[in-house]
């Protein structure tokens, strides 16, 4: 047995995404090494090194790898893919964008979002939205696989001092060339790691009215999320999208305000430790898995809450 | 240029679904099924495309039974210029899909393939990535904006942080995410049309494509139950629960 887990990073800081992954790793065995491929990042190498568990980190650091472009990427971890037993990425955009391009390079299956590890070849992962779980074995001689964060722990991120090995190989290609990224800035915590979402749907019925979730979220110190109404309406930009095609989180406090909640939505938000319900409408689907609903408008809940906070 | 979009029939978004008593699969009888709703928006990208004249032809494909003849003439009354069925069992494996789309690529000299990035059935998020692959061809991923440039593609791509902008080489793979487009609805002139538009059926064989696969499903089972709580009547009483009982704030 022998485990690669791919460095999710921006070539400056190790995401905690990876911590998650590694902790799927060991749950199927060891060693683990991470891959660390971008470039000027040996800070994120020095971070992989430290996380517990990780038994050696390979740097493959480069100005070609530094947008980290599948057509690099995953042409580099299928090359040195073939030493390990299993392939591990975090079920990010960038572990989705990676991996079925690897598994195909390697002609082996891809195995995508697993919640659990039963053994080092049998893995539980979501389909349906979540409304089934599919436990499922493979033979392929490489597993590779994307990892759901929200079902792991996340590793200790300090204590460690694993190897750093330089890796000798680079990928250039001329397929694809990145142009730019508009990242969204916020002080708030990020969404997927935060310990407490508020999200709001097409109840919220603007853009603007999301400021009330705000002055609540400012109290709480909360990530603020969206149903994908919210976003389809306009309200607000996708990548605050909660869901089975959005981010999936599981904080220990979900509010949902307006949201009806469709399957999509639940799909993305249901493991929540506890679950807040605001909605007028007391019919609403959401109340059947909310741990405590206030049946309500909305527009005077918000300000009371963030006043009472 | 050619257009290649893959529609996959599943279960409508709307339908929740109930994992069958044998554990052997979820229950699809009687289930209303839809083209896959990330793929409808990648059949609404292909014949805008067209429409600008940046395509010649719009070809639509599926891989399953006989059924999914029906989602390729929705597809066909959208706008596409015919059809291709793979005649094969359903719930293949992505990879298996990507090969065979692969091979119909070869076939007909494709420009550009538009697939939906997930299917709401298997949510696995793999085929454009894997047919990329597989043709050495470049991917633009979870696309909400796609435009012809100077013989290349320039994609914006929805990604956790924000969006990114990268720009393709041809022939090239996107898969397409919510914002991409509005899908139209088919007129009714439209959608009798469509029933003399051609399409063609092909097996894996005639297209020298093995669809086995490493990966089997031991058992599906329902998740965990998550049961309703309690309503709280105020906002005090609501933080207050959170506060004493949750112990969460």
């Amino acid at each position: 047995m022998k485990i690669l887990v791919i460095a999710e990073h921006d070539n400056l800081s190790l995401k905690p995404a990876t911590l998650s992954t590694v902790t799927a790793a060991l749950a199927i065995g060891q060693p683990v090494d991470v891959l660390v491929a971008g470039t000027a990042c040996a800070g994120v190498a020095s971070a992989a090194a430290a996380v517990a568990g990780v038994s050696r980190v390979l740097v493959a650091d480069h100005p070609a790898h530094g947008a980290q472009l599948a057509e690099s990427i995953a042409a580099l971890v299928a090359e040195i893919g073939t030493q390990y037993t299993h392939i591990l990425a975090a079920a990010t955009t960038t572990g989705k964008n990676l991996l079925p391009r690897v598994a195909a390079l390697l002609d082996v299956a891809q195995i995508s979002d697993i919640i659990a590890v039963k053994s080092a070849d049998t893995f539980v992962r979501p389909i349906y939205a979540g409304n089934a779980l599919a436990t499922v074995q493979s033979e392929d001689p490489v597993k590779v696989i994307t990892v759901r964060t929200t079902a792991f722990a996340e590793a200790a991120s300090a204590g460690n001092a694993a190897a750093v090995e330089s890796l000798g190989v680079v990928k250039e290609q001329a397929l694809s060339t990145f142009v730019g990224q508009q990242l969204s800035t916020s002080e708030r915590p990020e969404l997927t790691a935060a310990s407490v979402v508020i999200s709001g749907g097409r109840g919220m019925q603007s853009g603007e009215n999301f400021v009330l979730i705000e002055k609540v979220a400012d109290k709480l110190g909360a990530a603020i999320g969206a149903s994908r109404a919210a976003v389809d309406a306009g309200f607000v930009p996708n990548d605050m999208q909660v869901g089975q095609t959005g981010k999936i989180v599981a904080p220990e406090l979900y509010i949902a305000v307006g949201i009806s909640g469709a399957i999509q939505h639940l799909a993305g938000m249901k493991d929540s430790k506890v679950i807040v319900a605001i909605n007028k409408d007391a019919e609403a689907p959401i109340f059947q898995v909310a741990d405590y609903g206030l049946v309500d408008d909305l527009f005077k809940v918000l300000p009371e809450l963030a006043e009472k906070l | 240029m050619k257009i290649l979009v893959a529609v996959k029939r599943v279960v409508d978004a709307n339908v929740k679904v109930r994992v069958k008593a044998d554990n052997s699969g979820v229950d699809l009888t009687n289930a209303k099924m839809a083209i896959n709703p990330f793929c409808e928006i990648a059949v609404e990208e292909a014949i805008r495309l067209k429409e600008k004249g940046q395509a010649d032809e719009v070809i639509v494909v599926s891989v399953g039974d006989k059924a999914c003849h029906e989602q390729i003439r929705t597809a066909l009354a959208l706008g596409a210029d015919r059809g291709i069925h793979v005649e094969a069992e359903d719930g293949l494996q992505p990879l298996a899909v990507a090969k065979l789309l692969h091979a119909i690529v070869q076939r007909e000299a494709i420009g550009l393939v538009l697939v939906g990035k997930q299917s709401i059935d298997t949510d696995n998020n793999q085929v454009a990535q894997m047919l990329a692959a597989l043709g050495g061809m470049p991917q633009g991923t979870f696309a909400c904006g796609v435009e012809a440039q100077d013989g290349k593609l320039k994609v914006v791509r929805e990604i956790d942080g924000g969006e990114q902008t990268i720009l393709l080489s041809l022939p090239a793979v996107v898969s397409t995410d919510l914002r991409l487009n509005e899908p139209r609805y088919a007129s009714l002139p439209n959608i009798m049309k469509a029933k003399k538009k051609p399409i063609d059926t092909l097996t894996p064989a005639d297209l020298g494509v093995s669809v086995a696969s490493g990966l089997r499903t031991l058992s599906v089972e329902p998740p965990p139950e998550r049961s309703a709580g309690i309503k709280v009547g105020s906002v005090d009483e609501l933080i207050t629960r959170l506060k004493t009982e949750a112990k969460v704030i």
